[in-house]
């Protein structure tokens, strides 16, 4: 039961396995991949089978989808949505653009490498990643959460100057207001 | 001083068993809804699973007082109108024993005014917040109550007027000692509460109050965490006060438990059902539809109550 619950509480593991049976997703569309997300949640699918379910606003959402290539003008609104959502939140990132700028590497208008702005916790790699994959990717982060590893909240918190460093580097025109996250 | 002490533990047990039929009814919606669209769909418990993610949520956005008092103001609004409503017949030994009597000998019109609360306590909170969305929310909420609630009061209005009484246990009393069921003596009353049922459960036709697709889930838009597993916590009671009484009122109340079930749950699908088949109407068109057809059986249900 110790190695099971990889040395958490009894409350924590409670706690744990709700938030991975739970997850509200904040389908943020950017790039290809916002398609792939119909097809998850839908019929044929069927993500609500693990509880995943769409969330209308980040105040209810628990996972952040980053579903491709973020222009540096949707970037701002990705951070801006990010910090709107509420502890403990987690990242999926799809597809090789989040990675590493894919096939826009040398776009003069797109970031490269998300995990320099915002903190990641499962990539689907995939160019696009299909909804079998997808599936696999929110499984991938289901087990993190279970294990209670998925920390990307207090990692944003704690680099904070980190992050904002390379947020501002890229958003030349920063006007935003700071959130209590 | 025994007495109090069992009407507190009666009140928390009815509070408790109205949370869970609540919630649980919610999770067979989802479960149903899923089925019927070819999908596996959550387990019916997923709606308590959500409700302890939430409050497991490490932090909370804090929007002012009002924001903060909202949840509250709900989940009190809800247990209060749940005390007033008789949960099972007062004729029934269930009643005696496992829900004495702290449920009040009253009045309808009182209730209608009560029952309101909540959403009262919302658009505050809503307001608060300050999300557009959410005050767009709350002004379409407010006018489909204006809707639904004229076939609503009409049915009721019909049976205090035709029976000479607005206590909910007299009602229930005349049911029995005639053996017919109000919805079989005054159909048309029944209809129209009916109707009215399909726009405060805001099952899809009408659910242009939360419409996740253009307001972002309208008035909670800027709740989240444990502010919204409070405000999910009273709207399944809420949800259970709504099917209790309409059971109460038209199907001679319930002797025991599992008797409340089967007629709760087959009033609470009526909602879902036409839910299914259904897209959204937009707000002029939810009003005009209950201030047509419903408000129309209401009214003749009131004719004939008065002849
Ligand atoms: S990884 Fe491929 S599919 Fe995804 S956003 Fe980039 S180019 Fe589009």
């Amino acid at each position: 039961m110790e190695n099971k619950r990889n040395s958490q509480t009894i409350a924590e593991y409670i706690k744990n396995w709700s938030r991975k049976h739970s997850l509200f997703i904040m389908a943020y569309g950017t790039g290809c991949g916002a398609i792939e997300i119909p097809a998850t949640l839908t019929s044929r699918y069927d993500a609500e089978r693990l509880g995943i379910r769409g969330a209308a606003t980040p105040r209810q959402a628990d996972v952040l989808l980053i579903t491709g290539y973020l222009a540096t003008k949707t970037l701002k609104r990705v951070i801006r949505v990010y910090e709107q959502m509420q502890d403990p939140k987690y990242v999926i990132a799809f597809g090789s653009c989040t990675i590493n700028g894919g096939m826009y590497y040398d776009s003069y208008n797109t970031i490269n490498v998300l995990e320099k702005y915002i903190p990641v916790d499962v990539y689907i790699n995939g160019c696009m990643p299909r909804p079998e994959a997808v599936i696999a990717g929110f499984q991938q982060l289901q087990d993190k959460i279970a294990r209670g590893e998925a920390d990307n909240g207090t990692r944003y918190k704690e680099n904070l100057e980190w992050y904002r460093a390379n947020q501002h580097r890229v958003i030349k025109n920063w006007r935003m207001p700071d959130y209590n996250w | 001083m025994e007495g109090i002490g069992l009407k507190i533990l009666g009140a928390l047990l009815t509070t408790i068993m109205a949370f869970a039929v609540g919630m649980t009814y919610g999770g067979i919606t989802r479960k149903l809804t899923a089925r019927v669209q070819n999908r596996v769909g959550p387990t019916i418990w997923q709606n308590f699973i959500d409700l302890v993610k939430l409050q497991s949520k490490k932090t909370n956005i804090y929007h002012g007082v009002m924001g903060h008092f909202a949840p509250m103001w709900i989940i009190t609004a809800a247990m209060t109108v749940l005390m007033f409503i008789p949960v099972l017949h007062p004729n029934s030994t269930w009643y005696s024993t496992w829900f004495p009597n702290l449920t009040f000998h009253g009045d309808l019109i009182f209730l209608l005014y009560m029952m309101v609360f909540g959403s009262l306590g919302m658009a505050l909170g809503a307001g608060q917040t300050g999300n557009p969305n959410s005050a767009i929310g709350v002004t379409r909420g407010l006018s489909q109550m204006v809707g639904f609630e004229i076939p609503f009061v009409l049915a009721l209005v019909a049976l205090m007027v035709q029976y000479k009484t607005t206590s909910i246990q007299d009602i229930m009393a005349i049911q029995d000692q005639s053996g017919v069921w109000m919805m079989f003596s005054n159909p048309f009353s029944f209809l129209a509460a009916l109707f009215a049922s399909l726009g405060m459960f805001r099952y899809s036709p009408f659910d242009i109050v939360g419409a996740p697709a253009e307001l972002a889930s309208g008035p909670v838009s800027e709740f989240g965490g444990k502010y919204l597993g409070v405000m999910m916590t009273g709207g399944s009671i809420f949800a259970f006060i709504k099917l209790t009484l309409y059971v109460d009122l038209f199907m001679g109340g319930a002797y025991s438990i599992p008797e409340l079930l089967i007629k709760t749950f087959a009033l609470y699908m009526v909602p879902v059902f036409y839910g299914w088949v259904s897209p959204r109407y937009r707000t002029e068109q939810a009003i005009r539809y209950f201030w047509g057809w419903p408000t129309a059986l209401g009214i003749l249900g009131v004719i004939i109550a008065v002849w």
